[in-house]
């Protein structure tokens, strides 16, 4: 009897040797005797545990972990006896850290193999567009309304409301931009998404584009993602041979068309803006706004732009289940979000949950935290942009408007754990320098104010006037986040201002630094 | 793993702008092409795209310089890039950088007198859970520590 093994091709599974670890079990496979298929799946999203290698048994698929080259004999030898083994966790979807999250977006990411339609269809895939493809462009747009959906990219704009915008513009063409460019730190959800379920995104694009009468699609990958650019493009190439993309999909009347294109390492394209002028083959320089995207967008036509997660949460919501997302969360925050636990942590990985999880929870409890066994000083959340918080802070619930109210943000939910040695001078310096190297140059607090900011935090370092140039940084940030065009000059002030107001200990002559905060 | 790219030759660069030029909004295309073949983008490229895009050669120009990823001369033979973002910044990363710089004897985005290695930063590979992370020649690596880190220089040098 052949044995079924999945392992992940995810970058990150990879990245910790599960080629290597693929090849070993192969290997020894044959030198045994025994035949073994393996398929390379996306990852469950255990990090700690990568290499994590799943066998398909009568009760389940049993996971092991982390393999290497060395020990992966003896798991075969394990997994063929289907005996006790040191790496053995259990019935995959029976470990607690998977289990206690709820999985929407990410059901079938880490189960799946992301090169196969049928396995895909085999685990409840394009049941949304079929049912879409039944319905009206109202009623489609009626179900992503209730399901209280708010872009997952950052800005937590209500989806419903975009694409409704789109559907009542008229054009001639009409265009679907997934916004694949994801280059805030500590984020990799897009990028596990498209590695472990692609089919997800091309389906929730599709409905989208059914939705607002778009005929064509474009999915804009960062070229640090170069796994996630083969996945999108295998899985694309798959869905027109199945029908489902092209003309008279799933036999419908409508048409629709993806492509891939690759960014080329400019931060700032992730702002919808910049992300536009960039497929249009020019510089990623900021849109003024208005007009919006969603009236003037593409090319100048009408065009509903979305974070990855925002339509890898649509197939989901469309195969009936709008109540049952709105159902979680918390506040105007509803579903669920696929949180990045990143860093120096413990257990790192993506958990996906409902909205309203403290952040202490995610940190200590669910991260456990720090991976050096040092204290946790500092958290940042949201990316590059987004503010760090102090302990004291984290009975903070995970919402969009709970984060604002403590000068925060939880962006595309990447959480960063920075342990005790952590120099919040320096981590403030680089947010600026970072808003240096990547301004469009389009606006000016953002182009000169990040340049004079690194130059002041920098004499403020050296204990030059300390008072005097803090008070001089605080006011350069309040130009920034209210003077600025875009998000990157606007909020890199939220970690550099949370780096003063929470860590004010770390700003000053070099005695006064590195004790703890608070 | 090195990566073997083609000399120069304007009826290729011809031929490769020619590939994509119908594409909408085709430049970003086209400079990832021709850098992929030639392993940076060769100046006189630029006039041949604008040409065949119907753009001036300063929009060209100016597409080319705004983005990181394009080169106007090769690197070395093996590219060695680091993560230096956040979340490998608080799993060790900048001491690691700092051992990279020091074995090879160059700085972040610098090549070695010998041409065999150019050490470049990458702001975020989405390794963030396997922090700090690195790509050498576009093989991802992930944990890195001191030992690590030896092995993939030593590797670049070879």
């Amino acid at each position: 009897m052949t044995m079924r093994i999945y392992i992940p091709r995810d970058a990150g599974a990879v990245a910790v040797g599960a080629d290597d670890v693929a090849a070993a079990l192969e290997q020894a496979a044959a030198a045994g005797g025994t035949t073994i298929e393996i398929v390379r799946t996306g990852s469950r999203g255990l990090y700690w545990l990568e290499p994590m290698v799943e066998v398909a048994t009568a009760r389940g698929r049993v996971a092991f972990g982390p393999l290497n080259t060395a020990n992966a004999p003896a798991v075969l030898d394990a997994m063929i006896a289907d005996a006790p083994h040191p790496l053995r966790l259990g019935i995959a979807d029976e470990i607690p850290w998977l289990k206690r999250q709820t999985r929407l977006t990410f059901a079938r990411c880490g189960v799946v193999d992301p090169r196969s339609v049928e396995d895909y269809r085999a685990h409840s895939g394009y049941q949304g567009l079929q049912r879409a493809l039944q319905l009206s462009s109202d009623e489609i747009l009626a179900d992503v309304t209730a399901s209280g959906l708010r872009g997952r990219g950052g800005a937590g704009f209500p989806t419903g409301i975009k694409w409704k915008t789109v559907a009542q513009a008229s054009a001639d063409q009409k265009y679907i931009v997934c916004n694949a460019d994801e280059g805030d730190s500590g984020t990799f959800a897009d990028r596990m998404i498209m590695e472990g379920d692609p089919f997800v995104v091309i389906e929730g694009m599709t409905i989208a584009g059914v939705a607002v009468g778009a005929t064509k699609g474009y999915i804009y990958i960062r070229s640090e993602y170069p796994h996630a650019v083969i996945a999108m493009n295998a899985a694309i190439a798959a869905a027109k041979r199945a029908g489902y993309l092209g003309t008279r999909i799933g036999d419908s009347a409508h048409s629709f068309d993806l492509e891939v294109r690759v960014g080329a390492g400019a931060y700032v394209c992730g702002e919808e803006t910049s992300l536009l002028e960039s497929l249009e083959g020019r510089r990623g320089i900021v849109r003024a706004k208005p007009p919006l995207p969603a009236h003037t967008g593409l090319f100048g036509r009408p065009t509903v732009i979305n974070n990855v997660l925002s339509f890898a949460a649509i197939p989901f919501i469309l195969s009936g289940g709008a109540k049952a997302y709105a159902d979680f969360g918390m506040g105007r925050s509803r579903g669920t979000m696929p949180i990045q636990l990143a860093g120096n942590i413990r257990y790192g990985g993506l958990f996906e949950t409902a909205f309203g999880v403290t952040l202490g929870e995610l940190v200590d409890d669910i991260g456990g935290g720090t991976f050096t066994g040092r204290p946790v000083r500092a958290v940042q959340v949201g990316g590059p942009l987004g503010a760090y918080f102090p302990r004291a802070l984290f009975d903070t619930p995970f919402d969009y408007e709970a984060f604002a109210a403590r000068d925060g943000l939880i962006g595309h939910g990447g959480v960063v754990v920075f342990d005790d040695s952590v120099d919040m001078a320096r981590q403030a310096r680089f947010a600026m320098e970072f808003c240096a190297v990547e301004s469009c140059g389009k606006c000016t607090p953002c182009r000169i104010g990040s340049t004079r900011g690194v130059e002041t935090i920098e004499r403020i370092i050296r204990g030059e006037r300390v008072a005097e140039n803090l008070a001089v940084v605080e006011d350069l940030c309040n130009t920034m986040k209210f003077g600025s065009l875009c998000a990157l000059g606007g909020f890199t002030p939220y970690p550099v201002l949370s780096a003063f107001r929470h860590f004010r200990d770390d700003f000053g002559p070099a005695p006064a630094r590195l004790q703890a905060a608070e | 793993m090195t990566m073997a790219f083609e000399p120069w030759n304007v009826a290729r660069g011809a031929e490769i702008i020619t590939e994509h030029a119908k594409l909408d909004g085709a430049t970003l295309v086209i400079l990832h092409a021709l850098q992929e073949a030639f392993g940076y983008v060769p100046e006189p490229a630029i006039p041949m795209v604008a040409t065949a895009l119907n753009l001036s050669r300063a929009e060209v120009h100016g597409v080319f310089t705004f983005y990181h990823d394009f080169r106007k001369a090769p690197a070395g033979r093996h590219v060695l890039k680091l993560c230096r973002a956040e979340a490998c910044q608080a799993a060790g990363g900048d001491a690691l950088a700092a051992r990279a710089e020091a074995k090879l004897g160059i700085t972040i985005g610098n090549t070695t007198a010998d041409e065999r290695v150019t050490l470049e930063p990458i702001y975020c590979l989405g390794l963030c859970a396997t922090a700090p992370s690195a790509m050498l020649d576009g093989r991802v690596v992930g944990r890195l520590d001191e030992a690590r880190i030896d092995a993939l220089v030593a590797e670049a040098k070879r």
